[in-house]
């Protein structure tokens, strides 16, 4: 895929493929291009040349939302919680039968949808423990602490039933502790729910510690793909995120 | 730390309880004070109150749920009135058969002017809406020969029902009442549903409901034409009410004062535009008096609304927490997750509330 604005070429035909279940990490030094690509996959920018196949459909001209009914969840770098939505509330809002109900049957005939509501509050129920927030549904979102906030949108991605999760950058800000838990949340989506995570971050030591591969993105190009080892020892990565070695270099 | 818990559980029970309760009683209240309140100018002001706090019900939809700043409100008010004041007078229909008419022309025809116009934003869409309504009132002032102009249409009929003719200040009364309540049934309806919920994401941030699967447009369309058939029957009742229409009743100024109730009252609820509807309502009226002084004592009163209560009276932040559970109905089981955590008193304690 290839995406370019004015005339900088922001993403340089990278190409990836991710197997199911698998943890996939995208790294790379600041301005590599890692958020563009994101943004590729989720929709939120068309590429210029190349295309999406996702479950062996092309999905490359869907519009965001679309590609959420289809099977693709993400999170966002910035945290986006719904500010005046409980914790609950903001996991009920992403799961299907709750944001597809019709005006007619919401206004007129309440009474015949009580069972599929109380169905999809027990399904959030269960996704706020995996993410271990249940005791704190009736929060509002933003009164949770910043960790928290970011594993609650995991499990607002998780409640829209995908069967790929992008997390941008999911690691930012937390602390070790946190990073702990989102790794067993993370391991819990991929192994128990059997769902593939692809995950942008900068954390060297927590991509090394939970993905199954890595691509590393350096100006807008690919320049290594292998598993957490190999790339460990890759010189051109090595390279890219410390230099060549002959000057200084403020980047990271 | 579970005696905590129990403590706060029984107050939600207390409150959602006393709730429906003062709320009943305020509601039969309301039906009784025509046979106490005889003076026709009193009866006049809550019939006023009761038809602004429908149309701030149906702005707060677009303005307060869906976070558009639509500034021509009134456009669609004017021409449900219109439609049932030609319809009626016209082709002597009657007025129960014309409120559906309007309801579905003012409604199609917030599709259409949402169509285009919900490719704007913010300040944008406010001024295409404020535009329109503009529009709107011109036509009705040159169309002289439908709308008789500046002159208006006076002699409406009165609505009946069968042989029984609606026509004193206590009869309108009812009928106001009886809409109002309608409408507050299928709004509160509206925004514990799912679909009002998603309407909220909309509201808050639209990339991120995109991200969860909802389409914005689809809500935002939706806003507007639900908010136009209701401002549209609205229309319809004043002009039978008044038996009397002209162009200068729907001035872009009505609009603002709805978007000023909305912002008043308290975007996002339900009491909140209705508490707006009636103080600014009531309060130009109890101002009469001092009429020079009105407009400073209006606007130091929201200057100060805005500095101290940026929400309003009654908004977003005095939501029930987790309406959707209270519509979910009684007796959500108690499905034991997997780390068994105790989710589920909650759930019940705040229904048998109800």
């Amino acid at each position: 895929m290839t995406i370019r604005f004015g005339g900088l070429t922001a993403v340089d035909s990278v190409s990836l493929e991710q197997n199911r279940g698998e943890i996939l990490s995208l790294i790379g030094p600041n301005g590599a291009g890692k958020t563009t690509f994101f943004n590729l996959l989720t929709g939120v920018y068309q590429p210029n040349e190349g295309s999406i196949v996702f479950s062996g459909r092309n999905i490359t001209k869907m519009k965001a939302y679309e590609r959420t009914n289809f099977g693709i969840a993400r999170t966002f770098q910035n945290i986006r919680l719904f500010k005046s939505m409980t914790v609950l509330e903001n996991i009920l809002v992403a799961h299907k039968d709750c944001n597809q109900e019709t005006l007619l049957s919401a206004v007129l005939f309440p009474g015949r949808i009580v069972k599929r509501r109380k169905a999809v509050i027990e399904k959030c129920l269960e996704l706020l423990d995996v993410v271990g927030l249940a005791d704190m549904k009736e929060e509002l979102a933003t009164s949770l602490p910043y960790g928290k906030q970011r594993l609650l949108e995991i499990a607002r991605g998780l409640a829209t039933d995908p069967q790929l999760l992008l997390l941008d950058e999911p690691g930012a800000g937390m602390n070790n502790l946190e990073k702990e838990e989102l790794t067993r949340v993370v391991h819990h989506i991929t192994k128990k729910m059997e769902r593939d995570v692809l995950i942008i971050e900068h954390d060297m030591k927590f991509v090394m510690n939970i993905s199954d591969r890595i691509i590393v993105l350096d100006h807008g190009m690919k320049i290594a793909e292998g598993l957490p080892h190999e790339i460990q020892n890759d010189k051109k990565v090595i390279q890219a995120y410390l230099g060549s070695g002959t000057f200084k270099d403020d980047d990271e | 730390m579970v005696g905590d818990r129990e403590a706060k559980m029984k107050s939600i029970k207390l409150t959602t309880g006393t709730k429906t309760i003062l709320l009943g009683i305020f509601t039969a209240a309301l039906f009784i004070v025509p046979f106490i309140i005889k003076d026709t100018y009193i009866l006049h002001v809550i019939i006023s109150c009761f038809i602004y706090s429908c149309l701030a019900l149906s702005l707060n939809l677009i303005i307060g749920l869906t976070g558009q700043f639509s500034l021509g409100h009134v456009t669609f008010y004017g021409m449900g009135a219109y439609i049932t004041a030609l319809l009626m007078m016209k082709a002597s229909m009657s007025f129960w058969l014309t409120i559906l008419i309007s309801a579905a022309g003012v409604g199609i025809f917030g599709y259409l002017l949402a169509l285009p116009a919900l490719n704007l934003r913010g300040d944008y869409l406010a001024v295409v809406t404020l535009g329109f309504g503009e529009v709107f009132r011109l036509f009705l002032v040159n169309a002289i020969d439908i709308t008789r102009g500046p002159m208006g249409i006076p002699g409406i009929p009165s609505p009946k029902i069968g042989s029984f003719v609606i026509n004193t200040k206590q009869e309108y009364y009812f009928l106001a009442l009886i809409i109002l309540i309608a409408v507050v049934i299928f709004v509160r309806r509206l925004i514990i549903s799912g679909f009002g919920l998603s309407m909220l994401c909309v509201k808050e941030d639209d990339v991120a409901a995109s991200a969860i699967g909802i389409y914005p447009r689809k809500y935002k369309l939706w806003a507007f034409v639900i908010g136009a058939v209701i401002a549209g029957i609205m229309g319809s009742f004043y002009a039978v009410y008044m038996s009397f229409i002209s162009p200068s009743s729907f001035q872009y100024g009505e609009s603002i004062t709805m978007v000023s109730m909305v912002i008043l009252g308290g975007m996002g609820s339900i009491a909140g535009p209705i508490l707006g509807a009636c103080i600014l309502t009531v309060l130009p009226e109890a101002l009469r008096s001092f009429s020079e002084y009105r407009m400073i004592i209006y606007g130091a009163a929201l200057v100060i609304m805005m500095i101290f209560k940026p929400n309003g009276i009654w908004g977003l932040d005095k939501r029930v927490r987790n309406i959707y559970m209270l519509q979910a109905g009684r007796g959500v089981k108690n499905g034991k997750s997997a780390s068994g955590i105790q989710c589920d008193n909650s759930l019940r304690r705040a229904d048998s509330g109800r």
